[in-house]
């Protein structure tokens, strides 16, 4: 399968690698997909609770490449969102940013769960 | 060292310059169909297809006349199963295969199933085999043919053929085995080893692709097949149609080049595997082995490299040509169905690479294959969830997955 030039991109130099406290109160962690499935993603986020942009972002993700690009992308694009913004981000917006092929469109999806289960778990701490 | 490095020689081999060089003429000056019985061109052919035929059987201990030329492996498969199944359907209905046959085999087999037949899958245990005394008890008095590969194109698992074929012939079942991946490269004699038929590929033993070969034995017993391919009654009438007469040269050639070389080049294949095993193993932790590591193709590694999908791992190390049982390389999106049958769970047959070393690969590559694949994993376990997460002592299996 022929990857696009922003797969690789994101392959051999992914943004935003690592990790943050997940206890901190001001950082929300998703992880979704299954190792059964050939996919995981942990996307964190570090959010100021006064005006709710995320400051920072981080990504790990078990997949392939186009999973780890989709991941990569999804922390660059939320980087300076607010959770609003964040949350208006589309599966479809990675897969045509990445020209991701239709098998691969699965890696798009989780990653817009990925950034949604962060949010999610952000504002569980901040309910 | 010319890149890309290939290593992926389950799949195909390269045709031996030796191999191309004994095929050229008969391309344009020994151009001749090798049924023409009136004029040189046409004897010349037959000439030529002979001597392969010797040297095909030679190579497996067999009697020319024995040796059906087919198109490949596959319709060499469809032949043994199909062909003694129609010819022997007054005897019996039942088939005995296994789980991690080749796709020719089991399509073959499940083809027949609608048509009424019964088949029986065997399964194998967690290192690959087949256990003998479930096939005894597979064994019916409707059972015309036992078919099980000798060794796994996947994992390389070479199963006790001598006592299946043993078995078989207690019980007057006919036995076939795809030997594809084992011709030319473990000592393989149908004698010796009982077998009444087997499949044989010219592009898997540095050979041409195309062109490949069924064994029938002519006696005790004598097998009978009902063509799949009707005609003109080529090939003793078991396969009809016109030679492909530079392929099956090509054919002879590798099979003798593979029959001299076979001791020398099995042990050069197999200490560059332990070579490539032992540096890997040395480097990174969590390897696990596919498969017997003893009873095993010299040439063949499968491994998983837990918390680094496939499919990323191979887009880390392009410049290497291997292959991986990761979904997202085939275009079913399932994992490998032979590693699944080993009892390997999907997470990690998501990270298994296939490793297949051939002849004409060096030491030099070897090392690099290995340099590459360590630092690759090394940096994609950095980017892993999963490993981290193992690295902090969380036990994955009881994590609840939110895909799940």
């Amino acid at each position: 399968m022929a990857y696009s030039d922003k797969v690789i991109d994101h392959y051999n130099n992914p943004r935003n690698v690592g990790a943050l406290a997940k206890e901190d109160p001001t950082v929300g962690t998703g992880l979704v997909g299954a190792p059964e499935c050939g996919d995981v993603m942990k996307l964190q986020i570090k959010v100021n609770a006064e005006t709710e942009v995320i400051e920072d972002a981080k990504f790990k993700t078990f997949g392939c490449g186009s999973a780890i690009a989709s991941s990569s992308l999804a922390t660059e694009w939320v980087k300076g969102k607010t959770l609003a913004e964040a949350l208006a981000i589309k599966n479809t917006d990675i897969v045509k940013e990445l020209s991701l092929p239709p098998v691969k469109i699965h890696c798009s999806v989780l990653a817009e769960d990925a950034i949604k289960a962060a949010i999610t778990d952000w504002k569980k701490k901040h309910s | 060292m010319k890149l890309p490095i290939y290593m992926d020689n389950h799949a195909t081999t390269p045709v031996d310059p030796r191999v191309l060089d004994a095929m050229l003429p008969y391309f344009t000056d020994r151009f001749g169909n090798a049924a023409s019985r009136n004029h040189k061109f046409g004897w010349e052919a037959e000439e030529a297809v002979e001597e392969a035929r010797k040297n095909i059987a030679s190579l497996i201990g067999a009697d020319p006349r024995e040796i059906v030329i087919t198109s490949g492996a596959t319709e060499s498969d469809n032949l043994a199963v199909k062909g003694v199944a129609w010819m022997y359907r007054e005897k019996g209905d039942h088939i005995i295969t296994c789980v991690t046959e080749h796709k020719a085999i089991l399509d073959s087999c499940k083809h027949l199933e609608k048509d009424g037949y019964r088949v029986t899958f065997l399964p194998v245990d967690n290192k690959g085999f087949v256990d003998l005394d479930d096939l005894r008890k597979a064994i019916t008095d409707k059972t015309v043919l036992i078919t099980i590969m000798t060794a796994n194109n996947e994992v390389g698992v070479i199963q006790d053929i001598k006592q299946i074929g043993r078995i078989a012939r207690e019980r007057g079942v006919l036995f076939h085995t795809d030997a594809v991946q084992a011709a030319g490269k473990i000592p393989f004699n149908v004698n010796e080893m009982n077998v009444d038929i087997a499949s044989l590929s010219a592009h898997k033993m540095y050979g041409p692709k195309g062109v490949g070969a069924l064994y029938v034995r002519r006696r005790n017993p004598r097998v009978l097949l009902t063509p799949v391919i009707d005609g003109g009654g080529h090939e003793r009438g078991m396969r009809s149609g016109t030679l492909n007469v530079p392929g099956i040269v090509g054919f002879g050639k590798a099979a003798q080049i593979a029959r001299d070389e076979l001791a020398s080049e099995s042990a050069e294949m197999f200490r560059m595997r332990e070579r490539l095993r032992t540096t890997l193993e040395r480097e990174l932790d969590e390897l696990y082995i596919n498969g017997d590591l003893e009873k095993r193709l010299p040439g063949n590694l499968n491994m998983s490299f837990a918390y680094v999908e496939g499919e990323s791992l191979l887009m880390g190390i392009n410049d290497i040509a291997v292959s991986s049982g990761s979904a997202c390389t085939s275009a079913s999106l399932e994992p490998s169905y032979v590693l699944k049958a080993l009892g390997v769970g999907e997470d990690l047959a998501h990270t298994s690479i296939r490793f297949g070393i051939g002849r004409f690969n060096t030491e030099e590559e070897v090392d690099y294959v290995a340099n590459r694949v360590i630092e690759t994993v090394r940096r994609l376990r950095d980017l892993s969830p999963l490993y981290e997460m193992a690295k902090e002592g969380i036990d994955l299996k009881s994590v609840h997955w939110a895909a799940e």
